[in-house]
């Protein structure tokens, strides 16, 4: 059973999912923020490939990619960091996000090849629709990364097997249509999304965007297998990332959201 | 739209795809939208109404066909091919983008869309979108980076007349590439209104398909210019390329004439073996970025790097996919032109024909001084003047040391 999977198994609540730009605000720092992050109370860890042009994401994400990048991050450095997180931790999953272009530079194969080796278990590309993803989707199967797909509000009925179809691990549910870090999501319009998509597959689904309190994290928990946090965990990082004591800020903040899965 | 078998016009399949490049790259939140796009524009290019609306409005309100223009001047400096000029700087707004632009907000207003975005780089598609948007009463917001909004004011100027909004960009390079990428995330945010009306053959399928359909009556008026004027086909064509969208269209209806020689010229900006140019071909690599798969200025981690050019329209690290194709087919020869011999072919052009060019075709200009002296005198040869130089005085003063202002 993959590491994705067995988390969702073991846990008896719904799962919290923290986003983090992989470098950010530079290589050192982004390592010791990811390594607090299970203790912290994240139960899946995402973590974000910087890409110079990310059209999904809103100022907070594209800013942080950009600062991984002027520190130096690349590819070769986000699968190092993995890695390294896993010689301490052999059971809280790693799920890469990010742009298809780093991964086609890379090579499609080699890439999930070695992604699977630093110990990654899933990939979500924002801009691979089911239409585009043939090409990554087999090479990710190959080496046993789940590939993980997303669903918006904008996605018919009609539409839904074909996004459903050839997922694993977990769906990712986009709540707001829009970019990261923009409206809120409301819980009330999303509830019936979910159910339809349920109709279509046993795979968990997490919701993500626009999620950004305790009380945000609450109310949808239940409607969803997980939550996600992301821009507002990144934006904590933007405004101290001066702080001496940085890790520690985000990990009180990251503690306060898990708060709102158990409490 | 043709059937011969092998024709090079038969491009994209069905999937939008021009061999391996083109497709849908786009966030999930867009597919739904995309391809309702995709629907409403087959089901408009195959209405006669649809066309006949779009050739009214082309013949009455562009001032189409554009002339053909016999470069007497030009020929006799050069000494070698005749020259022509085909004149798509006369139209309406001044250049070639208000073709796609009448074309296109006449699907948006079929699909029932209510708002329009556009992005912009030197603001000749801005102008014409904005252009349209008023004509046809819907409201628009234009993206445009911050370092264009700079170097192009009297177009910032234009669309503020015309009634649109220009939303600055300052993200990134703060120019082409940025203006889209911000374009593309108000439209994640607004798909229920808003039609994005792109100004170039690049984006997902279907714009790279529809935006050329539009253009291509640029060659297709050609080629019957041409047949009136000379009783044959032209010999060479040449044309600048930045997304590459007034080349598509010069070139389009003659892919498949093998004896007409086709050349696109991108924007070397300080020479392409420095790092600041446009030429995306010549000293790029296929990728992934707005949607398409294409060739584009990267480091070799796959960050797209920030394009160099003169000229604020050919200022983007990447090309429409229909271009890559034809490159990788060798049908089209592309080449590259600095700055430099810009700025030059700039000035050359307006003393010996009274024509300031605009700065992108001024690109065009510089590569058929280059080579019309070597070509026989009755070698045919037409450039696309695709837009006029008012916009680019200011530029160009500043580069020659000019105050103006």
């Amino acid at each position: 059973m993959s590491r994705i999977a067995q988390t969702f198994k073991n846990l008896k609540r719904p799962a919290l999912i923290t986003f983090i730009t992989a470098g950010d605000p530079d290589a050192a720092r982004s390592m010791e923020i990811l390594k607090s992050l299970p203790a912290a109370g994240a139960d899946i860890i995402e973590l974000g490939m910087p890409f110079t042009d990310p059209m999904a994401d809103g100022p907070v994400i594209q800013a942080a990619g950009l600062r991984a990048l002027d520190a130096g991050a690349t590819m070769q450095q986000t699968l190092k960091m993995v890695q390294q997180f896993r010689e301490g931790n052999k059971t809280t999953p790693i799920v890469l996000m990010g742009y298809a272009n780093p991964l086609l530079q890379y090579g499609n194969d080699k890439f999930c090849a070695d992604a699977a080796k630093a110990g990654v278990d899933g990939l979500i590309i924002v801009d691979l629709p089911p239409e585009e993803s043939a090409d990554l989707e087999s090479a990710a199967k190959k080496n046993g990364l789940d590939f993980i797909r997303l669903l918006t509000p904008t996605t018919r009925d009609e539409r839904i097997p074909t996004v459903v179809n050839n997922a694993s691990g977990f769906l990712y549910y986009v709540s707001v249509t829009g970019i990261t870090g923009a409206a809120k999501a409301n819980p009330d319009s999303i509830r019936p999304h979910i159910e339809q998509i349920r109709k279509h597959t046993k795979l968990p689904i997490a919701i993500g965007f626009g999620i950004k309190t305790p009380e945000d994290v609450k109310a949808l928990a239940k409607i969803g297998d997980a939550v996600v946090v992301g821009s507002s965990i990144v934006n904590i990082i933007a405004r101290n990332q001066d702080a001496k004591d940085l890790q520690a800020i985000v990990y009180k903040q990251v503690s306060g959201l898990s708060r709102g899965l158990v409490g | 739209m043709n059937s011969q078998p092998n024709s090079l016009k038969n491009a994209p399949d069905e999937k939008g795809h021009f061999g391996p490049y083109g497709g849908r790259y786009v966030a999930e939140t867009l597919m739904p939208l995309i391809l309702s796009v995709e629907k409403a524009w087959n089901e408009a290019k195959n209405d006669a109404a649809f066309w006949q609306e779009f050739n009214n409005l082309a013949k009455d309100y562009i001032g189409r066909p554009s002339p053909l223009y016999f470069a007497a001047e030009t020929t006799r400096h050069l000494g070698g091919a005749k020259v022509y000029f085909k004149r798509d700087e006369l139209n309406h707004t001044g250049a070639h983008k208000i073709n796609h632009c009448i074309g296109q907000i006449l699907l948006a207003r079929r699909m029932g869309k209510t708002r329009i975005i556009a992005e912009t780089g030197a603001g000749q598609h801005g102008v014409a979108t904005a252009t349209v948007c008023a004509l046809f009463k819907i409201p628009c917001t234009i993206f445009m980076g911050a370092k264009d909004i700079e170097r192009q004011a009297p177009n910032v100027f234009r669309m503020k007349l015309l009634g649109a909004e220009v939303r600055p960009c300052t993200s990134g390079s703060a120019s082409l590439k940025d203006a889209m990428n911000e374009a593309l995330r108000d439209w994640v945010s607004n798909v229920h209104d808003t039609f994005y009306l792109i100004g170039t053959v690049a984006g997902p399928h279907p714009y790279p398909a529809m935006v050329r359909d539009f253009q291509s009556v640029i060659g297709k008026e050609l080629r019957e210019q041409m047949q009136e004027r000379e009783g044959r086909l032209p010999d060479t064509l040449v044309a600048c390329i930045g997304g590459g969208s007034n080349a598509m269209g010069l070139f389009h209806p003659f892919l498949d004439d093998t004896d007409v020689k086709l050349i696109g010229v991108e924007a070397g900006g300080y020479g392409v073996d420095t790092d600041k140019h446009a030429a995306s071909l010549t000293g790029g690599k296929p990728g992934i970025l707005h949607g398409m798969k294409s060739y584009f200025l990267q480091n070799d981690d796959g960050q797209i790097q920030e394009a160099h050019s003169i000229s604020a329209g050919l200022d983007y690290p990447g090309i429409g996919p229909e271009h890559s194709w034809l490159f990788d087919q060798k049908r089209v020869e592309y080449v590259s032109v600095t700055d430099a011999e810009a700025l030059d072919a700039f000035q050359l052009c307006s003393r010996l024909e009274g024509i300031i060019p605009a700065l992108e075709p001024s690109h065009a200009f510089a590569h058929v001084c280059k080579i019309a002296g070597r070509l026989p005198k009755d070698h045919i040869l037409v450039m696309n003047m695709c837009g006029r130089g008012d916009k680019d005085i200011f530029t160009v003063a500043e580069k020659l040391g000019v105050k103006i202002q």
